[in-house]
C-alpha cells in the first residue's frame, strides 16, 4: 500500500514546491479509523436514497432502455440500419468502442501504476476508476460484437473454439489480438476491482443492521476476516496484480491501435499510433474520472477524502498526456508531409480542409489549444469550470476517433470509390444508449457498494503507522 | 454420558486492541513467550504483523510464475497448432509458423494465467471463501473490519493454558480478553 511520505522534501516536490504553495493533504486531517469507516459505508448502509440519485438513476435507466431497442432493431433488420456503408465501413462502431475502451483505461492506471510508484493521493479514487473501467469496457464490447451483426455466431469467429467445421480464428490480424486483449482487460480489471472490495464487503456485512445486507455481503466477502496470514497473502497477491495490470493496461490500447495501423491505409499505417494511441486513452480516461469525480464528492461530501490535492494531480496528468496527443497529430501533419507520398498528403489536406474539417479543428481546438488552460493555477482550483473543460476533454476524443475514422476511409486511393458518411439516428440511439448502461451501472455501484476504498483510505490515517522501535523483531 | 472424551469447546482466547502499534508489540511479545499458533486480526494491512505472528513466506508468486508460464506457453501452442496444423491458411506467402504475428497474443495469454493464479492462489491459500469461522464468536469481532485489533492464541498451542495465558494476555494491557468458543 502506499505509505505516507517520510521527508519533508519530498513533499514538497510532488507538491511543486517550486511554485510555492504547499500541496492540500490527500486526506483532511482529523480523521480516525471510525471516522473513515463510517463515512464511507454509511453512503451505502444508512444514507436515505436521495432525490438526485433516484432521477439520475431513472434518466440513465431510460436511455439504458433505448439501447436495447437499438440492438432488439439491429438484430431483427441488419447492421444496415448503421450508417457505415462502403468505403466507410467501419464508424461509429469502432468510434465508440475505441472511445469507451480509451476511458475504461484510466481506471487501471490509477489503481496498478500509481501503486507501484506508491502515489497515495490513488487511494480515494481508485475503485470508482476501476467500477468506471469496467463498466466503460463492458460498453465498449458492444460495438464490435453487434458489429458482426450475428453476435450468437461470433463465438467461432472470435475465440479459438473446437467447432464443427474445423475453422480456427486467424492469429495473423490484429483484429484477434484484440479479442484476447480486451477479454484479457476485462477479465483482469474485474478480478483487481473485486479483490479489492473483499475488505470492505467485510466492512459492511459487519455494519450491515439488516438481515439481507450481512447475507449478501456475507456471501460477497467470502468470509474475510482480517487474518494477518491473508493480509500478508492479499498484499502479495494485490501488488502482483498491480505489476501484471501495468503492462497490461498499456498493450490494450496500443493493439486497438494495432487494428489501424498494421492496415496499409493512408491515414491509419503510422508508427506513432501505439504511443500516440495509449496517451489518448489515459487522456479521455482521466478526463471520465474528473467528470465523475467533480459531482460525487460535491453530493456526497466527500470533500474530505476527494482532496483538491487530487483534483489539482488529476489536472495535471491530463496536461502532460494531452500534450503527448498533440504531439501525435503534429507528427501526423509531418509524417503526410515528409513522406513525399501523394496519398498520405492528400490524406491529411483532406482532414484540415476537406468536408470533415469542422471536426478536425474542433478536436485540435480542445486536445491541443484548450488544454492549455491547464497551466493556469486559478483553472486547476475551479472546479466547475474543470467539470465543464472535462466534458469538453470527451467530446475532443470522440471527435478524434471520429476523424481518424472516418476521414481515412471516406476518400482513399480510388477517387471514383469516393463517398461520404453520415451516421443514422439508431447510430446515435446506440451510442447514447451505451452512455445510458454506463450510467445505470454507475448509479447502482456508488447505491450498493462503497465508491471509496474504505480500508485503504484507513491506512492513510496517521494512526495506522506502526511505531518505529516495533519494526524489527 | 461420563465416560466420553469432552468435545474441544474452546478455540482459544483473543485480546482486543485500539492500534497497529499495541497489536504488533503484543504479537511481538507472544511469540518471544513461546505461542506458535496465534493469529491476529485487523482492519488494515500492517506490514509488520505477519512477522510477528511467525508467518514469514508466502508461495503465492511461486504460483503466479507458473500461472504466467502456463499462460504463455498454452497460448504460443495454442497458435501454432491452429495456424500450422489445424488450420493453416496461406497469408500472402508468410510462413505458417509466423512467429512475431503470435506474439501479442501470447502476452496476453501469459498476463491472463498469471492474474488468474495471483488470485485464485490467494483465494485457495487463505482458505477462502469460508462462511464459518470461530473466531467470528469473539465478543465484538465486528469491530475488526473497522478500528479494533485482536490477537487470539489458540488451543491447539501446546504452550496453551486457559488460566496461564489469559494471565499473559491480559498483561500486555488489552481493552479486553475473551474466550472464544468453537
Amino acid at each position: 500500500m502506499a505509505e505516507p511520505l517520510e521527508h519533508p522534501h519530498e513533499r514538497l516536490a510532488e507538491a511543486g514546491a517550486l511554485a510555492g504553495r504547499p500541496a492540500p493533504p490527500v486526506i483532511e486531517p482529523g480523521h480516525t479509523f471510525e471516522s473513515v469507516t463510517d463515512k464511507i459505508s454509511a453512503i451505502v448502509l444508512t444514507r436515505r436514497t436521495t432525490i438526485g440519485w433516484i432521477g439520475g438513476f431513472l434518466i440513465s435507466f431510460l436511455l439504458l432502455n433505448m439501447l436495447l431497442v437499438a440492438i432488439g432493431k439491429l438484430l431483427v433488420t441488419g447492421i444496415g440500419i448503421w450508417g457505415n456503408n462502403v468505403p466507410v465501413g467501419w464508424a461509429f462502431d469502432i468510434i465508440n468502442f475505441v472511445w469507451w475502451i480509451g476511458i475504461g483505461h484510466a481506471g487501471t492506471l490509477i489503481s496498478a501504476i500509481l501503486l507501484l510508484f506508491r502515489q497515495q493521493w490513488r487511494t480515494s479514487i481508485n475503485r470508482f476508476a476501476e467500477a468506471m473501467t469496467l463498466f466503460a469496457v463492458a460498453c465498449a464490447a458492444i460495438f464490435p460484437l453487434l458489429h458482426t451483426g450475428r453476435p450468437w455466431l461470433a463465438i467461432y469467429w472470435l475465440f479459438p473454439y473446437p467447432n464443427t467445421m474445423n475453422l480456427w480464428p486467424q492469429f495473423r490480424s490484429p483484429l484477434i489480438w484484440d479479442v484476447f486483449a480486451v477479454s484479457t482487460y476485462a477479465t483482469v480489471s474485474a478480478m483487481f476491482w473485486y479483490v479489492g472490495l473483499i475488505p470492505d464487503l467485510a466492512t459492511l456485512r459487519d455494519r450491515s443492521e439488516s438481515r439481507a445486507g450481512r447475507l449478501i455481503y456475507g456471501a460477497l466477502s467470502m468470509g474475510w476476516r482480517g487474518s494477518a496470514r491473508h493480509w500478508h497473502r492479499y498484499e502479495t497477491a494485490y501488488l502482483l496484480l498491480a505489476g501484471l495490470s501495468t503492462p497490461l493496461v498499456l498493450s490494450v490500447h496500443t493493439v486497438v491501435s494495432f487494428d489501424f495501423a498494421v492496415s496499409q491505409l493512408p491515414g491509419w499505417h503510422a508508427t506513432i499510433f501505439p504511443p500516440y494511441f495509449v496517451a489518448g486513452a489515459i487522456y479521455s480516461g482521466f478526463a471520465m474520472v474528473m467528470t465523475l469525480a467533480i459531482p460525487l464528492r460535491k453530493f456526497y461530501g466527500l470533500e474530505d477524502f476527494i482532496t483538491m490535492r487530487h483534483i489539482h494531480n488529476m489536472t495535471k496528468v491530463m496536461l502532460v498526456t494531452g500534450m503527448i496527443v498533440a504531439y501525435g497529430y503534429m507528427n501526423e501533419a509531418f509524417f503526410a508531409w515528409y513522406s513525399g507520398n501523394p496519398y498520405e498528403g492528400y490524406m491529411m489536406l483532406n482532414r484540415m480542409t476537406g468536408p470533415y474539417a469542422p471536426y478536425y479543428w474542433t478536436l485540435i481546438a480542445i486536445n491541443a489549444v484548450m488544454i492549455q488552460l491547464f497551466w493556469f493555477r486559478s483553472v486547476r482550483d475551479n472546479v466547475g469550470l474543470l467539470f465543464v473543460l472535462s466534458l469538453l476533454v470527451n467530446v475532443g476524443m470522440w471527435l478524434e476517433r471520429f476523424v481518424i475514422i472516418v476521414t481515412s476511409l471516406h476518400r482513399d486511393f480510388l477517387p471514383s470509390s469516393w463517398d461520404m458518411y453520415a451516421p443514422t439516428r439508431w447510430d446515435f440511439a446506440m451510442y447514447f444508449g451505451t452512455i445510458g448502461l454506463f450510467l445505470t451501472l454507475l448509479f447502482l455501484f456508488i447505491r450498493f457498494l462503497p465508491m471509496i476504498s474504505i480500508f485503504e483510505m484507513r491506512t492513510l490515517v496517521p494512526e495506522a503507522k506502526v511505531e518505529e522501535d516495533l519494526r524489527v523483531m | 454420558m461420563a465416560h466420553l472424551e469432552p468435545q474441544p469447546t474452546l478455540y482459544g482466547l483473543v485480546a482486543e486492541f485500539d492500534n497497529p502499534t499495541a497489536l504488533v508489540a503484543a504479537a511481538n511479545a507472544a511469540r518471544l513467550e513461546g505461542y506458535r499458533q496465534l493469529d491476529a486480526y485487523s482492519p488494515i494491512p500492517i506490514e509488520e504483523l505477519h512477522d510477528a505472528i511467525g508467518f514469514h513466506h508466502t508461495r503465492l508468486p511461486l504460483i503466479v510464475l507458473i500461472g504466467g508460464l502456463v499462460g504463455g506457453l498454452g497460448g504460443y501452442a495454442l497458435q501454432y497448432w491452429a495456424s500450422v496444423s489445424a488450420y493453416p491458411l496461406n497469408v500472402g506467402g508468410r510462413p505458417f509458423h509466423s512467429w512475431p504475428q503470435f506474439i501479442p497474443v501470447t502476452f496476453e495469454t501469459t498476463i491472463l494465467g498469471a492474474a488468474l493464479a495471483a488470485v485464485l492462489g490467494m483465494l485457495a491459500l487463505n482458505g477462502l471463501p469460508m462462511p464459518y469461522h470461530p473466531i467470528f464468536n469473539a465478543p465484538r469481532f465486528a469491530l475488526a473490519s473497522r478500528n479494533r485489533f485482536f490477537l487470539c492464541i489458540e488451543a491447539r498451542d501446546p504452550k496453551f493454558d486457559r488460566d496461564a495465558t489469559q494471565r499473559f494476555l491480559e498483561g500486555l494491557e488489552p481493552r479486553g480478553v475473551s474466550e472464544v468458543a468453537w
